[in-house]
């Protein structure tokens, strides 16, 4: 039985080693992606129904950088596409992206939120909310710093401190605020925990129809994919027990974040590569952004969702999103000094 | 004893070409291993005062917290209901006897996740609670928090206890009656017997089982990321993650593996004076006592929670979760594609595991000097290093071979290979093989130990060769030892989700991936299907696992099998 299974190992080892060199024929573009490939899946499929091009995903959570570095010369990947300013940047320290140019891009995404030199674009924004129950809280406005605030003890869920979408929010504060007053700020939320800071953003939404805190901080977009229906039942209801509100830090405005995109150094398929960014902030990709994924277009002239819209008017943080991204460590650093996660 | 046996017999050459073969595994399985001293080499600045002031002291005593509580679980619940199943007479042995094995094939992310919905305030636990307290109020019933660290040991505790009780029961059912008869005649009670002849009898089972189960609960990063606790391997990773510092951890996963030894080689130590005759073939099996009335329902109840927390609980609601997912969204046509993939990797890493650890049992066999052994030894270490680590360890030796070989064609015939290995998930074998292989070479040794070394003198004085007498006459009478191995290694490898998310090929996913992809989205219940299939594929195997270790002969294998894993370890 042994002999047998080992043969057949072999055999299919050996057919998948040849499937690997032979599919060339088509045009195609290879993505690698830290955003779940499920996300972005409607964007991809309409880019190959426009262009023929097949786009082969490959989401790959931690990491990227390092395999493809280590892939060196023959890596297949063409565009690395990562969620957070500080991941795509760090994307392009590692050294594995190139500096490419293209009218279509510039023209379509302000200068505030892509590369001078062309090494990256963002792609779409999502702003960093703070969810309130319908049910429990009155505030129709709030600050980032006044979660601190005492009146909130026992009453707030977050994810963990060290997640990057936290970590960004932190070294926003620190860039507003410097390091010390984002020490008390932590230590005040910290104090202020509902529950252990951990799980995902739409569980702040669960979490506070469940009774377990009143507020909460959380996604833009993750209020649309609840409230669409697009959840499934349950988290409709996760949805309408909330109240999205656009906070803003006391001296600024709403934290706001990117998804972004680079072409890889070595990208084998450079050309489909540029066509499938270019397609990306077209003005059906960035209706598609919005609608299926609830995120803010980067395109200005572009529609946003209306469960989205609803939230009021976006006034983005006007801070530079690379100094958010130079404060990082200290952010963790932090992090870790207030023992936010324990 | 057994190699000079052979000796006589083996001509040296022979001998040689199996010891240069298992030591050229272990270097196969040293290379990310020895990649990851390189990275560690490069150097992490400031890093560790930062470490070691605020980080490291809380993970540390969680992840010794965490291993103490899942210890202490799974030792308690695998060792007593295998010496219930053994030892006792009561209603439902015979079924909780293989069913006690089932939470094995649930995964610890899986389990983790699947208690976070069923305990929440919204959830089915707490919604009926309310419903019988008729409380109107969310807010009104509070269960402990099951997002901590006593919530992880006690998930994680559910699902590992299987390996304690595999290998406790294995031996219960093979000690010998004659001293547990000693004990009694000399007026020990049922419970004196046990906890003074049984149990310290059992000490290297245990040992095994519960080493096995606390190296999963240390390597795991799933659960612990869910359940929010702090330990060792989730520092190794945010120290990656958030503070860019691959080095920094992989000096610290550096340091955890040399913890793992020096704990591995501490415990061998402390029993090093005790000797074990367990080993006596002619003895009779205990006949069990048994139990009537309020302790024969005690047994029912002891052996029946295992399984309803472990396994039946998960279970039923991925199944329920997993159904209203078909209703409202049908069946993903990926599923079909990641089931394919998912068990036929796992079966050719199984394969390719099942045979390399025959080279290194065989080589040991063969092998007089400690090279051989020292071999297996060594290419049992990546059992003991968390999944990501390795995988992040194995990139940059399969790419520069993949880039190497490419070079070298190119130049010689004009064709580029590209990432050979890499590109077309032979990587992902060599992950499951390097990650699992301490299982199948432990167990095959064990394996080979019950055969006489008579048997090799003869087929060799007979004319076969070393290669023909494994053929021929080994591998024919090691089959259990190499079937339970293969199972357990399959579902290892079905499970498997860091080293498989790194390294899998463009466009390839398994379910495992698949449920992480949802998670990561937050959406964990469109994950129920996938989790349900690793769930139900895993438990075929596991629950021919437990027929196969049944029968007598079978049963003694199983259990040498397991020590000389830990011997491995």
């Amino acid at each position: 039985m042994n002999r047998h299974l080992a043969a057949r190992g072999l055999a299919a080892a050996l057919a998948l080693a040849s499937l690997s060199t032979a599919a060339v024929a088509q045009e195609e573009v290879n993505l690698y992606t830290t955003r779940e490939a499920g996300l972005i899946q409607p964007l991809l499929d309409a880019f190959t129904k426009d262009t023929k091009i097949k786009v082969n995903a490959i989401f790959i959570k931690d990491g990227l950088a390092e395999r493809v570095k280590t892939e060196g010369a023959n890596s297949p990947a063409d565009v690395l596409m990562t969620v957070d300013i500080g991941n795509l940047l760090d994307t392009v320290d590692q050294g594995v992206t190139q500096a490419v140019q293209s009218e279509a891009l510039s023209s379509a995404i302000p200068a505030h939120l892509r590369d001078k030199d062309g090494h990256w674009y963002a792609l779409s924004l999502r702003a960093r909310l703070i969810y309130a129950s319908k049910e429990r809280v009155k505030d129709t406005k709030m600050t980032y710093e006044s979660l601190a605030d005492p009146k909130w003890k026992g009453k707030v869920c977050i994810r963990s401190g060290t997640h990057p979408y936290n970590t960004a929010l932190i070294a926003a504060h620190i860039v507003h605020h410097g390091e010390a007053k984002t020490e008390q700020w932590l230590t005040g939320i910290k104090n202020n925990l509902a529950r252990k800071a951990s799980g995902g953003d739409r569980e702040v939404a669960r979490d506070i129809l469940g009774g377990i805190c009143d507020v909460g901080v959380a996604n833009s977009y993750y209020v649309g994919l609840m409230r669409s229906g697009a959840g499934g039942p349950d988290q409709d209801k996760w949805g309408a027990a909330i109240n999205p509100l656009l906070a803003t830090f006391e001296n600024g405005g709403t934290h706001v974040n990117i998804s972004g995109a680079s072409i890889a150094k070595n990208a084998p398929n450079k050309a489909n590569a540029v066509k499938l960014l270019e397609y990306l902030v077209s003005n059906d990709a960035q209706a598609i952004y919005a609608k299926a994924n609830f995120e803010y277009p980067v395109r200005p002239s572009a529609q946003i969702d209306p469960i989205i819209a609803s939230f009021g008017k976006l006034t983005s943080d006007p801070i530079d999103l690379r100094a958010v991204a130079k404060a990082r460590k200290a952010a963790t650093s932090l992090v870790d000094k207030v023992g936010f996660n324990n | 004893m057994i190699a000079r046996a052979v000796r006589r017999v083996a001509p040296q050459g022979d001998a040689r070409i199996w010891v240069f073969a298992s030591v050229a595994i272990a270097l196969l399985v040293l290379a990310p291993v020895v990649a990851l001293i390189a990275i560690a080499a490069q150097g992490s600045g400031d890093l560790w005062p930062h470490l070691a002031r605020y980080v490291l002291p809380q993970s540390i005593r969680d992840t010794g917290l965490l291993l103490l509580g899942v210890g202490i679980i799974v030792v308690t619940i695998g060792v007593g209901t295998a010496w219930l199943v053994s030892a006792c007479r009561f209603p439902g042995r015979a079924l909780f006897d293989w069913a006690l094995l089932l939470p094995l094939a649930v995964p610890t992310y899986i389990v983790a996740f699947a208690y976070l919905d069923v305990l929440h305030p919204l959830g089915p636990v707490q919604t009926a609670m309310r419903v019988l307290l008729g409380i109107e109020d969310v807010r009104g019933f509070w269960l402990p928090e099951i997002r901590s660290l006593w919530g992880a040991c006690l998930l994680l505790g559910l699902v590992l206890y299987p390996y304690v009780y595999l290998s406790a029961r294995a031996l219960f059912l093979m000690q010998s009656a004659s001293a547990l008869e000693a004990a009694r005649t000399l007026g020990a009670t049922g419970t004196g017997t046990f906890f003074r002849v049984a149990l310290p009898l059992a000490r290297p089972a245990i040992v095994i089982g519960t080493t096995l189960a606390l190296l999963e609960a240390l390597n795991d990063i799933g659960a612990s990321e869910f359940l929010g606790v702090r330990t060792l391997t989730v520092s190794i990773y945010s120290t990656w993650l958030n503070r860019s510092s691959l080095p920094g951890a992989a000096q610290i996963a550096l340091v955890m593996l040399a913890a793992v030894i020096a704990l591995v080689l501490f415990e061998r130590w402390a029993r090093r004076k005790q000797h074990f005759a367990g080993h006596a073939r002619r003895t009779h099996p205990p006949s069990p006592v048994p139990l009537g009335g309020l302790a024969a329902f005690g047994a029912v109840v002891a052996c029946a929670m295992p399984i309803i927390l472990g396994f039946l609980v998960p279970t039923l609601y991925l199944a329920s979760a997993a159904w209203t997912r078909l209703e409202t969204f049908g069946l993903s046509p990926r599923i079909l594609s990641e089931t394919r993939n998912t068990i036929g990797f796992a079966v050719i890493a199984t394969a390719v595991t099942l045979v390399l650890g025959l080279v290194l049992a065989y080589a040991v066999r063969l092998d007089r000097g400690g090279l051989a052994t020292a071999a297996a030894r060594l290419a049992s270490l990546g059992y003991a290093i968390p999944g990501t680590v390795l995988a992040v360890g194995l990139l940059t030796p399969l790419a520069a071979f993949d880039n190497l070989a490419d070079g070298f064609m190119r130049q010689l015939f004009g064709i580029g290979t590209g990432l050979l290995i890499a590109g077309s998930g032979a990587a992902l074998v060599i992950a499951y093989v390097t990650r699992f292989l301490a299982i199948s070479a432990g167990g095959i040794e064990a394996g080979f130990a019950k055969i006489p070394s008579s048997f090799d003198g003869a087929a060799r004085s007979l004319g076969e060769t070393a290669a023909g007498t494994v053929r021929r006459v080994h591998l024919p009478l090691l089959s259990p030892a190499l079937g339970a191995a293969a199972i357990l290694v399959f579902v290892d490898c079905m499970k498997e989700l860091p080293a498989t998310l790194l390294l899998r090929p463009i466009g390839f996913e398994t379910l495992a991936t698949h449920i992480y992809a949802e998670a990561s989205r937050g959406t964990y219940e469109d994950g129920a299907v996938a989790a349900l299939l690793i769930v139900l594929v895993g438990l075929g195997p596991v629950v021919l696992l437990a027929r196969m270790s049944r029968p007598i002969p079978a049963l003694s294998e199983r259990s040498d099998q397991v020590r000389s894993t830990e011997r491995s370890l």
